[in-house]
This record gives structure tokens, sequence and C-alpha cells, in this order.
């Protein structure tokens, strides 16, 4: 089974540095790329089914087909790498960044070329310090070695890359946040349209690709979109970096084809359940999906398979509920991080999650009202798609929905006193020292 | 008060942007840099980034790993997102809360420790987990907090 993302890496986590990146072949699809007309890298990425890898699932191919091209278009145009990496449960985009930092840039650097890019930028949380680190290090090597600067290995192609390091919130990660947050501004979403194809960083042509995206990017090119569609078990195209994490015996990342089943995933990779504990649910692709239960195991982990199960697969990062965690307290956990990163820019969000989170604390502690499954139910509708400004808030509801759907009984064991899951409290008071909108910092 | 070298590397910082407001959040990591959290000298930012005070501390007020007020000598981070919590967050975050004489959001009386939660770091596989100024640490046991703490005292 072939692994191009991830194969190349050593066992102890190191990063390969340039010359022996090169030596496995890395570089090589910016030599081949240099030689092609910048539309057959496009075309060449939309024939491949590569699918947006940060948790929508848009064809890659196609958001690349907005950008303006040609000679008369404003300048400059961007290309940005969200290496923003905060979806709860996801780790995968550390394991590319800290393990392979080369690999993200040259499939930055054949992206760029391909979209006419005069700048690139890679938006890095702050946590991830040996990420950045490293990728410093990457790009210094890269500029020494005339893979960046001005006239890229002679060609009459040039490009400036820059790494930013970002300084915590949740919301950086959506697209227009991204770049109001890169200009110097508050995270805070900008209203579509225009999309950043047209009108992006500082109002320019903006390309914001998640770097799982981009480091698919160099294999397509140099090994051919043929074998790239082989790799995948579906017709989404490629490999993808599945992870699981919660009460199974090896949690961990791994590049496995597109397609996977959760199934193959929960018991070959993950090693099964740990002992003592059973699967109750599952969140398929991070916090802001909907649960799903048993009957969905066999489903493949693939963008349509899992939407037509009534999920979504996100990040591909699978969270699991085991049996003896209580599903309220869970709903909660997510619930309250929401409501802590919202931004603040929009009403039904930053009213409706603290409300939600509130009533799920009151359930949780046996001391929900009757009612109270019916207003988060409502909520749900509420803060779903369409009402708000961006997909902060439908996201959040994702998991509530379908918690309510599946393990309804847990909520309302929490109704008028009566007592939650197994007949008693799962948690304690913690959640008391939680404020939920003052930062005590500021 | 900027001190000469704040200064020094405030400007360095706003060459490497494209524009200066572009360099707000770097500008207020050196000022925290230098002194922990960032004080009033806002002000003074501001008119080398060609902002406004209130747009400046407008920024400041929104990332929340800028402090706009005195923190501990150790900023611990600890993770409260979902695979974290379903791993045992709560001992840990009991373990610690116990061992600091603090809260959540708080800072101890000695001023060595601030206890922050934090979105999500990335290490789920490796739950439960906490960072503490720029150090990671996972597998996070109840047992284990004490000796990484010892090692900040």
């Amino acid at each position: 089974m072939e692994r191009p993302l991830t194969g190349n890496m050593k066992p102890d986590r190191q990063p390969l540095t340039l010359k022996e990146y090169e030596e496995v072949g890395g570089y090589q699809a910016v030599h081949k790329a240099l030689r092609m007309a910048p539309p057959d890298i496009v075309d060449a990425v939309k024939n491949s089914n590569l699918r947006g890898r940060g948790g929508a699932g848009f064809p890659t191919g196609i958001k690349w087909s907005f950008m303006p091209m040609g000679s008369d278009v404003p300048r400059p145009k961007y290309l940005i790498c969200n290496a923003d990496e905060m979806e709860p449960g996801t780790f995968k985009d550390r394991l590319l960044l800290e393990g392979n930092p080369h690999q993200l840039l040259e499939g930055m650097i054949v992206s760029a070329y391909a979209l006419n890019v005069d700048i690139a930028y890679i938006f890095l949380r702050w946590e991830y310090r040996l990420a950045a680190e490293r990728i410093e290090r990457a790009i210094a090597e890269a500029y020494e070695n005339y893979y960046l600067g001005k006239n890229i290995l002679r060609s009459d192609y040039s490009l400036e890359l820059r790494l930013h390091v970002s300084a915590g919130r949740y919301i950086c990660g959506e697209e227009t946040a991204l770049l109001n947050a890169l200009e110097g501004k508050r995270a805070i979403p900008r209203a579509k349209p225009p999309h950043p194809q047209v009108s992006g960083l500082w109002g320019k042509p903006t390309i914001v690709n998640n770097t799982e995206t981009l480091c698919n990017i160099p294999h397509i090119i140099t090994k051919g979109v043929e074998w790239y569609k082989g790799l995948s078990h579906t017709k989404d195209g490629g490999t993808k970096i599945y992870g699981m994490s919660g009460k199974v015996k090896r949690p961990g990342a791994w590049e496995l084809p597109m397609g996977t089943s959760m199934k193959e995933l929960l018991e070959v990779h993950a090693g099964g359940m740990k002992e003592g504990y059973q699967f109750r649910g599952i969140l398929p692709g991070g916090a802001s999906t909907d649960f799903l239960v048993e009957e969905h195991l066999d489903v493949p982990m693939d963008y349509d398979s899992v939407q037509k199960a009534g999920s979504r697969m996100g990040t591909g990062q699978m969270i699991v509920l085991d049996h003896k965690t209580c599903p309220v307290g869970m709903a909660l956990n997510l619930e309250r991080f929401f409501a802590r990163e919202s931004c603040g820019l929009c009403t039904p969000c930053r009213e409706g999650l603290p409300w939600i989170a509130m009533i799920l604390q009151a359930i949780e502690e046996g001391e929900g009202q009757p009612g109270d499954v019916e207003i988060l139910e409502q909520q749900c509708r509420l803060l779903g798609p369409g009402n708000t400004f961006c997909a902060l808030a439908p996201g959040a509801v994702e998991p509530l929905q379908s918690a309510l759907k599946y393990f309804r009984e847990d909520f309302e064991r929490g109704i008028s006193g009566r007592r939650n899951a197994r007949g008693k409290r799962a948690h304690d008071n913690s959640w008391r020292r939680f404020t939920l909108t003052t930062n005590p910092t500021k | 008060m900027l001190t000469e070298e704040e200064r020094r590397d405030i400007e360095r910082e706003i060459l490497q942007n494209e524009r200066k407001r572009a360099a707000a959040v770097e500008v207020l990591k050196i000022v925290q840099k230098h002194r922990g959290w960032v004080s009033d000298e806002i002000h003074d930012l501001a008119g080398i980034l060609e902002m406004t005070p209130a747009e400046l501390d407008a920024v400041a007020t929104f990332y929340s790993l800028i402090f706009r007020k005195p923190v501990g000598k150790h900023v611990i981070l600890v993770c409260d997102s979902v695979s974290c919590w379903v791993m045992g967050y709560e001992k840990i975050l009991d373990q610690l809360t116990s061992r600091l004489g603090i809260g959540l959001n708080e800072t101890s009386a000695d001023g060595q420790f601030t206890l922050l939660p934090v979105a999500c770091l990335g290490a789920c596989d490796r739950a439960p987990a906490m960072m503490i100024d720029e150090m990671l640490y996972t597998y996070l046991t109840p047992e284990k907090i004490d000796g990484i703490l010892e090692k900040y005292r």
C-alpha cells in the first residue's frame, strides 16, 4: 500500500532536510511543473478529484479555477496554507508539518506557480512550536537552494513565502477570518461574496488551502492523475490521513486509501476498543460533525458516503464515544468549546451557544427542566446553515442534533431531577470553574 | 515607554510585513516576550503600526494568547477539548488546581503560574495534553503533574 504523504517520514519523526527530501524524490514536482503550462497543472488537480482536506471537502481544482488569471488581474496574488489546525480531535496537519515541512513547501510552490501567485503564506497556530521551528528552517533551506525567491531554478517564475504565527482562537481557521488575522485585524469572518479567490488578502485574489491538501499536490504532478486516483477506494482521489482518539487500544493517525471503512480504522488500525470499554458512537471528522453509531461502522470514510450516513467526513479525524462516557457530558464539552470560540460577531452564535451550554449543564447535573430537550432541538435549527455568518455555529450543532437523536434517553434522564447515565453523575462540578464569556487575562 | 530593545525588535518585524498593521499580532508578541504581558504601552505601539489605540486594543483583546493583564512567570495551557476530556482532562485539571491552589484562569499567589484553558492542542492520540510556556506535555496522569510542575519552581 502506497503512502505518498507519510511514507518517507523518519520513524523518529525528525524532519527530512532538503537534501534528504530530494534523495527520496522530493522537489521533482517543482522541476516538472516549471516546464508545464499553469493551466495544465490546474487541470491535473481538477482531474485528480482531490477534495479539500480542511473539512469542507470542496474540490481543490474547482476552487483553483475561480482564481482570476491573465496579465490584467490585480496584483499581487496570494496563496495561503491554512495550518491553523484547531478542530478538536484533529492532529493530522501537525504530523505533516513536523514530519516533512519540505513536502508542504513543494506543494505550495507548485500550486503557486499554477495559480500565478506572487506571495504565499503559511498561517500557523502559535501552539505548534516544533512545527514553527522546522518550517522556518525548511523555508531558509528552500531559499538557499533556489526553490523560493527570484527566478526559481532560473525560470521566469518568482515566489516569496513567509510563515505567519498566530496567537490563538479557533475561528482563525475559518478562511475569511484567517485573512483578517493576516491583515492584523480581529479574526472575524467576512461576508461572502466576494469570495477570497476574487477579493481576498488586502482585497487581492487569494486561494486558501489546507496543509494536507497542499501536501498532495507534488505527488499528483510527479506521478500523474491516474496513479493518484488509483490510490483511493472511491471516486475521491488519493489517500487520507485518518486519525482516531478516545478509549481505543492504539490511538493514532494513519495514511490509508480514501474510502477505508470506519470498521477497519477502529478494529485494525486502532486495535479495537480498550479492555473494559464498549463502542457507543463516533464523531467521524472532528468536533463539528454529527455522531454516527454502530450501524454505520461499515460506511467508507469518503466525503459522499459519510454524508449519506448523515454526517460529514470533516477532517477524517475520529473521536470515539465509549459506553462509560456520558453523551450529555460530551455534548456539553463540545458546546462549551464552541461557545468560548465564537467570535461574537453574529447574534445567533454568540447568544445561542452559551444558552445551549447552560441547558446542557443543567441536564448534566440532573436538573434539566421539562421542555429543555425541545429547546435544544429548536436551537439546533436556529443555529443551522443559513442563519449565521460562518460555519462555526452550524458545525457546533451537528454533534448536538445527532446526540439528541441517538442518545435521547441520556438527555431525558437529566430532566426534572432524574439522574443521568448509569444512575449517577458522570462528572464532578469542575465546570463551575469555567467562565464562558470572560477571559480574565484581558 | 517602549525600551530601545523593544523598539528595535518591533521595527525589524514591521519591515518584514507587506503593510505595517499586518505586523500587529507579532508586535504584541514582542512586547509580551519582554514584559510577560501587554501593558498600556499599546498606545505607543499603535502609532508605530499606523493604527488607532482602539484598533490595536481590539486586536490585543481578541487573540487568546495575547495577555492584556499580568500573568504568572509560566503559563500553563491545559487542553480541555473533547479527546482530552474523554481521556481524563478533569483529573488533570483537579491535580493542577489543587497543587497550584488556583482555579482555571487564575494566577498563583507566588506569581509563578497562570492556568488557562486552550483549544485542542492536536495531540489527541497522546491525550491528555497541556503546554507549559513553549513545551508540550502528553500522556498526562495526575501522578506526572507533580514532577512536571517541580521543573518550573
